[in-house]
């Protein structure tokens, strides 16, 4: 069979969402943020609600999620999001608002912000990307950072008696009245993407609700940061990220 | 409907933001302003005009509600005491490279550090040389009275939308917690519909709207501050705004801002009943600086006396206006003291008299 028998519309299975720009990914090959990208953008598009969604970027790698998501889009300050989210969805409280952070932003700088959202039940979506590292500043080490493991800060391995012990900040804002629905993904295999993709759906259907915070952590891989190969890199999430950040969720609403 | 009123300078700031159609608050307790957000708290004025008014958990946070507010289009405006400015200041920076509109209320208190709750100026330089990271400047009002504070509200909105630039109204302790006659203007609407800047929602057809302050290529950013400069130029074309007060046949001049500037009046009317020729001027925008204004008047005069609330700050923009032209000095007292007039008339004839 020739090409041009094969692309043609009746034998499309796989189509790239159109909340998605054309606009080429600057992230290193096999980086989960691509990955995480695509799913909220097909979500997005899935509820038809491309037009009522706003995005908040924040400082990090992802600092210019607002090129690659077709929506309305702010930039933060590094760990400011979810104060940015917070006045935007109050003076727009029929919109869609989400936020999507690194561990760094939203767990180290952001602490107080992510915090305070997340308990005054602001009804917005807060996408948490933790890759256990500073990716955009070059591998640095992060709150999320494992004990023992090695970043350009931490070069002997992270020595917790030193360096302080990752934080569990998704197990920490689920203890919150605020948050509605809590939950632990990831997104290095298809099965898990597809789970993935489920939790960022119901948690923006959820936002018409309005019954608080929803917050999807993404465990995700930074093979420039760990300065691993891709697929090294999802195989040592599995074995050691994991274990410490169990998948699931953490907080369901009640029926 | 206008409406008369006797009121504290931070009630009747709150309710002006009302009034002025303001579509959100955001802001953290800190003496001596807290009774903005207390005011707000007690009117509710959701229930007025829909204005959200919000408690953050920090200055910080504030600053960057009132940036995700004024992304979308809204009027939103927050307010607070030194110290609390300098932790908005990353927020300002970034509303400043964004081009966004809000105002920024500074009921100025004595510094550094925690310093005092009592009345200052000593955040001059701050406010009007930057104060926060990069090439940026806010337009800097400075009320003196209780009127301004209601009046320099509607002011400031106006301003932070035609020129989409933050606005900082730089008040201080005295204004804030004095009570004076104030006529209230009458209730404006809230915006009914957002600018094309503003994030709302992507429309069909259009390219989606993006708030940021983020340049990676150099050439694009020096793009980006062009334009702020050709804008700040606009404003120091239109809008510098400033009072004189028996100016015509001043042989020496007082310039004073905000609180001081009432009492530096004082001083002159003492100044004129022992016969020393003395007038004022007010600037009532710190940024731009009335230059052409008092240069002018510099070389009526045989010496400036500037008089602030801090160790010498406006003195440095006064120097520039003149520009040689006549001699200036400054008198200030700071920490927290409130100089009086007659240690004002003393500066001036010891510096320039001869006493
Ligand atoms: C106030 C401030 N401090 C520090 C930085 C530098 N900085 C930029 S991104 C970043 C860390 C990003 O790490 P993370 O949030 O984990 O995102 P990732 O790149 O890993 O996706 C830091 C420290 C900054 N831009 N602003
Ligand atoms: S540095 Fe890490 S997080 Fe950033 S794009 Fe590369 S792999 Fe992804
Ligand atoms: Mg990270």
């Amino acid at each position: 069979m020739a090409e041009k028998d094969i692309i043609n519309p009746e034998n499309l299975v796989y189509e790239k969402t159109k909340v998605m720009t054309d606009k080429v990914l600057h992230y290193c090959p096999g980086c989960g943020h691509g990955t995480a990208h695509r799913l909220l953008a097909d979500v997005i598009d899935e509820l038809g609600i491309q037009g009522y969604t706003i995005g908040v970027a924040p400082v990090g790698c992802s600092v210019l999620a607002y090129y690659y998501f077709d929506v309305d889009m702010q930039e933060a300050a590094h760990g400011r999001a979810p104060a940015v989210a917070t006045g935007i969805k109050r003076v727009l409280p029929e919109k869609y608002v989400f936020t999507y952070q690194g561990d760094g932003d939203l767990a180290a700088i952001g602490t107080a912000e992510t915090i305070h959202a997340c308990n005054r039940g602001e009804n917005i979506l807060m996408v948490f990307i933790n890759n256990g590292i500073y990716g955009m500043t070059g591998g640095q080490m992060a709150p999320t950072t494992l004990p023992g493991m090695k970043s350009s800060t931490s070069p002997r391995g992270r020595d917790v008696r030193t360096m302080g012990n990752p934080l569990k900040m998704t197990e920490l804002v689920a203890q919150l009245e605020g948050t509605y629905y809590v939950t632990r993904q990831s997104v290095h295999t298809p099965a898990n993407a597809r789970k993935a993709k489920r939790a960022l759906k119901k948690a923006l259907e959820y936002q018409k609700l309005n019954k608080g915070t929803c917050f999807v952590e993404i465990v995700s891989n930074c093979p420039s940061g760990w300065k691993m190969t891709p697929v090294e890199s999802n195989k040592w999430m599995e074995e050691h990220m994991f274990p410490f950040y169990p998948l699931g969720d953490i907080k369901v609403p009640e029926k | 409907m206008k409406e008369l009123r006797l009121m504290k300078g931070n009630e009747a700031l709150a309710e002006a933001a009302i009034r002025a159609g303001a579509d959100a608050y955001f802001g953290y307790p800190i003496t001596p302003q807290s009774e903005v957000i207390e005011y707000l708290m007690r009117e509710n004025p959701v229930d007025r005009t829909g204005m959200q008014v919000l408690q953050a958990e920090s200055e910080v946070a504030a600053i960057n509600m009132v940036y995700g507010a004024a992304g979308c289009g809204k009027r939103a405006i927050t307010s607070s005491s030194s110290p609390g400015i300098s932790l908005k200041m990353e927020g300002i920076s970034y509303l400043a490279g964004a081009e966004l509109p809000c105002v920024i209320v500074n009921v100025v208190r004595a510094g550094p550090g925690l310093g005092t709750i009592q009345p200052s100026q000593s955040d001059y330089f701050q406010a009007v040389k930057g104060g926060g990271h990069g090439d940026y400047k806010l337009i800097v009002l400075a009320p003196a009275t209780v009127q301004e504070s209601v009046d320099f509200v509607r002011l400031a909105f106006d301003l932070a939308f035609k020129y989409r630039n933050p606005v900082m109204i730089l008040s201080d302790g005295i204004i804030g917690q004095m009570m004076e006659k104030v006529e209230l203007f009458e209730q404006q609407p809230r915006i009914a519909e957002a600018e094309e800047w503003a994030t709302v929602g992507k429309k069909p057809g259009k390219d989606s709207v993006i708030v940021t302050s983020l340049q990676l290529q150099s050439e694009e950013q020096e793009k980006v501050n062009l334009r702020l400069q050709a804008k700040y130029r606009e404003v120091e074309k239109n809008e510098v705004r400033f009072e004189t007060y028996q100016c015509e046949d001043a042989e020496y001049l007082f310039v004073a801002f905000g609180s001081c500037a009432r009492i530096t009046r004082k001083a002159m009317e003492m100044a004129r009943n022992k016969g020393i020729r003395v007038g004022l001027m007010r600037p009532q925008t710190l940024y731009p600086f009335p230059a052409e204004e008092l240069h002018r008047l510099a070389g009526q005069v045989r010496g400036i006396l500037t008089v602030e609330m801090n160790a010498g700050q406006m003195v440095e923009d006064v120097r520039l206006a003149v520009n040689g032209v006549t001699g200036v000095g400054h008198f200030g007292r700071f920490g927290g003291m409130i100089p009086s007039p007659d240690e004002i008339l003393n500066a001036l004839e010891k510096q320039f008299i001869g006493g």
